[in-house]
């Protein structure tokens, strides 16, 4: 599959997860926040950093950049998009998914190897994995709480939204959550960096690589 | 010209760790008596010619849009008189 991956102004990760894409498997494609198209390409990473450098609000600016007008409606027709950290709360802000990401109770910027349980298996990005199983990739940021009232929070639980979940909580994100999905399982953000995660080499291992072999899998989207 | 001030806020149900911070530092300055501090955003928007109520309105959906996150932050426009305007 072509993977595209949007570079915004103070993105940190997208090279990093184009990387990720290739070892995963798939043809990255380099996308620009100013143009408005996504080139032909099959699913789109939104990457970490500090796009549009996080003013107002993390992700507040990015999510009315050029291609995102492309990448949202791509992402209501059933594209499968991956939003890592900045891109979560780009996703966030621009309503593919409920909540937002605040500041670190612990006030913070927290960067570690974080154990994290996959819950929802059924994801466009996270089908390579086994439900329950638990991985460690990277987490950095400093904006990592995420918030939801109680009703969208128990809306998550209830429908299987919640992608991933730490173990224990290194940011005071509400009910411990790492990653949600939407309704219909292509869109997924995660505070965590699986591109982080996919070479022994580096990182604490390859146990972020099933994000992106994940994509294009058998029994894609069968929630 | 008209100047229009919308001021963002984090909901109070909304974990503040920049106002605890702040909270934090001022009785290790030797200010007492502070039992909480939220912190928030103000901007201060210049409108060309006459603050009509279209106008005005059309602030409310820019703090509804951009200035604010709704899941997160409450927001409240308001005109600055002369007085206020000019200082």
């Amino acid at each position: 599959m072509k993977v595209g991956v949007v570079t915004f102004p103070g993105s940190l990760d997208d090279a990093d997860a184009r990387r990720a894409v290739r070892i995963g498997g798939h043809e990255p494609v380099a996308l620009w926040h100013g143009d408005h198209s996504l080139r032909g390409v099959d699913a789109v990473i939104l990457p970490g950093g500090f796009s549009y450098g996080d003013y107002l609000r993390c992700g507040a600016i990015a999510r009315f950049a050029p291609v995102m007008t492309e990448v949202v409606d791509a992402a209501r027709g059933g594209m499968p998009v991956l939003g890592i950290c900045n891109g979560f709360q780009i996703l966030c802000e621009s309503h593919l998914l409920p909540g937002a990401l605040i500041r670190n109770d612990h006030r913070k910027f927290g960067c570690l190897d974080q154990r994290l349980v996959l819950e929802n298996v059924r994801t466009a990005w996270t089908s390579a994995y086994a439900a329950g199983q638990e991985v460690t990739i990277v987490l950095k940021n400093g904006e990592g709480s995420f918030v939801a009232d109680e009703k969208t929070l128990d809306m998550l639980e209830a429908e299987g939204r919640v992608v991933a979940r730490y173990v224990g909580n290194p940011n005071g994100s509400q009910r411990a959550i790492a990653g949600i999905t939407n309704e219909a399982g292509n869109v997924v953000g995660l505070m965590p960096h699986p591109e982080h995660a996919i070479e022994e080499l580096c990182g604490p291992g390859t146990d972020g690589l099933g994000f992106f072999t994940s994509l294009g899998a058998a029994g894609l989207l069968s929630a | 010209m008209a100047r229009v001030v919308v001021d963002v806020m984090p909901k109070p149900e909304i974990l503040d760790p920049q106002g605890k911070a702040v909270l934090g530092a001022l009785p290790r300055l030797g200010f007492e008596g502070v039992t909480e501090v939220r912190q928030g955003k103000r901007f201060e928007l210049e409108i060309e010619g006459d603050l009509t109520e279209a106008r005005l309105a059309e602030v409310e959906k820019m703090a509804e849009t951009l200035l604010s996150n709704p899941v997160i932050e409450d927001y409240a426009v308001r005109v600055l008189d002369g007085s206020e305007a000019d200082a």
